[in-house]
């Protein structure tokens, strides 16, 4: 099989890209790869690069003063724990730090679906400390929005037995310790 | 120092184990990637930072054991020359992101090297763990289980809907790739190859050849990992990347079986010709080592060959590149130079065995 890009070498590196939805197949040279950036750090399969431009440069393209705007706000997205703006990160490729996933959250999804086959949600292992307190915080969300309601509908006695649980609760979840070391 | 004192530093313990299917299928890895919950992503933090993160994992983990892995040993590679840090890379023990770019990098390796973790690469922490054969399951426990060992003291940098924070969005979720390499020698040769990566990628699966210094695919070893870390559990990401490899284990064997009983005589003298290319020649470059070995596995595999071992494909991939050979010789040495000195060494490599 010969490369995609420069149909002179061999094709070594196989992968599928999803692109509004449909897979196409892609097969390249190393040197390809690398050049056009399908690999970073000769070790991801996986051209980001492209992905993100692709995303990106189709946008301004199909202007209307509506998405313009939202063109223009984009760039003002900024993460203020680690300072990358959002358009650093479409230039890199990388997150800056853990927060940026929340500072970009809106503009995220997108990018999930096309490198993870549609997919934007996490469905695999959870920490086994911290990941106790995940749990138990959903808990606790649930029981909190319970009390809310049974304070509205005055059922006082059963919302005390609700925040009593909650308090509870409260009690097992270890204080979430800074990530710093 | 004697070549055989030498093989013995350079292969790791663990290659020299016999996995299974390891006539097909020569290792598998797990790499998690992991980051610290408050600090910012090794691409954009500052010196401070990075060093503090180097003090943790030489304070809290060198000279640690864990399970199997004894003694695990934390390097900074500030404190390695180039030469080592480039052995290292051939070892597969570190990245060559690692060993260029990563000026605040470290790893901690366990002393059979079979377990690697990473410190500031492209995430603070990336967990690999190898071993021989086919054995995605037994890698996978592992690695959760030494995951929740470093957890005990790390935050990690994780979110309910996400998963583990990644600094690049192609590792996000579970941070997991895992990877089987394999040698393909005959459904290379007849071509079936070529046919099944269009299906396998269909799956979410990439295929790669693996590089010598040269851009081809060398010695008919492919790996094969998981592309997607989101939305799909660890499990079913190992589940689906163990039948396909099931599969090709299957071909591989099959199409091994037809090229014996239809062309026995071509077979059998493609194979000896790399032996005697690999015994007897004086100058020889990565590309042709890396086909002849690939030859003399073969051949080893199907009963042609009795003398040679079985991790000869393995052992001489990694000794006849250019850090170790370098090594070797203790010196920088020219392309030409080294394929002089990998000739040579491959010959007394085969004399040990007579
Ligand atoms: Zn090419
Ligand atoms: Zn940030």
């Amino acid at each position: 099989m010969e490369c995609q890009e420069c149909h002179e070498r061999p094709a070594t590196l196989h992968f599928t890209k999803v692109i509004n939805g449909s897979k196409t197949e892609n097969h390249v040279c190393e040197h390809c790869a690398k050049e056009k950036g399908y690999v970073s750090y000769g070790e991801e399969a996986y051209s980001l690069h492209d992905l993100l431009s692709g995303l990106f440069n189709f946008e301004p393209s199909s202007l209307n003063e509506q998405t313009s705007k939202d063109i223009t706000s984009q760039h003002h997205l900024k993460c203020l724990k680690c300072g990358m703006t959002y358009q650093e990160f479409t230039k890199v490729g990388k997150f800056g730090c853990a927060s940026c996933y929340d500072a970009f959250s809106e503009r995220l999804n997108p990018i999930f679906r096309r490198v993870h086959s549609g997919n934007i949600v996490h469905d695999g292992k959870i920490p086994k400390r911290i990941g106790s307190n995940i749990h138990q915080k959903k808990q606790l969300n649930e029981h909190k929005e319970k009390l809310q309601e049974l304070i509205q509908s005055e059922e006082f006695e059963q919302a005390a037995q609700v925040r009593d649980q909650i308090k509870e609760i409260e009690k097992g979840i270890k204080p979430n310790g800074e990530g710093e070391v | 120092m004697s070549l055989q004192q030498f093989i013995n530093e350079a292969i790791s313990p663990w290659m020299k184990e016999e996995g299974p299917d390891s006539d097909i299928v020569m290792s598998t890895r797990i790499r998690l990637a992991r980051n610290f919950d408050q600090t910012p992503f090794p691409i954009i933090a500052k010196s401070q930072n990075l060093e503090k993160i180097l003090d943790f994992f030489q304070q809290e983990y060198h000279h640690q054991s864990f399970n199997n892995y004894h003694d695990l040993e934390f390097v900074k590679m500030s404190d390695l020359q180039p030469i080592e840090k480039r052995v290292l890379v051939e070892k597969h023990l570190i990245s060559p992101h690692l060993a260029e770019n990563a000026e605040l990098g470290g790893a901690l390796i366990s002393k059979n090297e079979q377990v690697s973790v990473m410190v500031n690469e492209e995430d603070h922490i990336r967990v690999q763990l190898y071993f021989p054969g086919f054995q995605l399951e037994e890698a996978l426990d592992q690695a959760f289980e030494l995951d929740d060992w470093l957890e005990e003291k790390i935050n990690y940098a994780f979110d309910e809907k996400k998963g583990y924070l990644t600094s690049c969005p192609t590792n996000v979720g579970t941070g997991m790739r895992a990877s089987v390499m394999m040698h393909l020698p005959a459904l290379t040769l007849t071509q079936k190859v070529n046919r099944m990566i269009p299906a396998i990628n269909q799956l979410g699966l990439v295929v790669r050849g693996i590089y010598g210094e040269g851009s081809e695919a060398l010695g008919n070893i492919f790996q094969i990992s998981n592309q997607i870390t989101l939305g799909r559990s660890e499990r079913d990401i190992v589940e689906d990347l163990q039948s396909v490899v099931n599969k090709l284990v299957e071909q591989e064997r099959k199409a091994r079986h037809i090229l014996v009983e239809q062309s026995e005589l071509q077979l059998e003298d493609r194979i000896f010709r790399s032996c005697g290319v690999l015994q007897y020649s004086r100058i020889i470059e990565s590309k042709e080592t890396a086909k002849c070995l690939s030859d003399v596995r073969l051949g080893i595999d199907i009963g042609y060959i009795e003398n040679i071992p079985k991790t000869i494909l393995n052992e001489l991939m990694v000794l006849t590149q250019p850090g170790f050979l370098q090594q070797y010789a203790k010196k920088t040495l020219s392309p030409h130079e080294r394929d002089i000195l990998r000739a040579s060494l491959i010959r007394e490599r085969l004399k040990l065995e007579k």
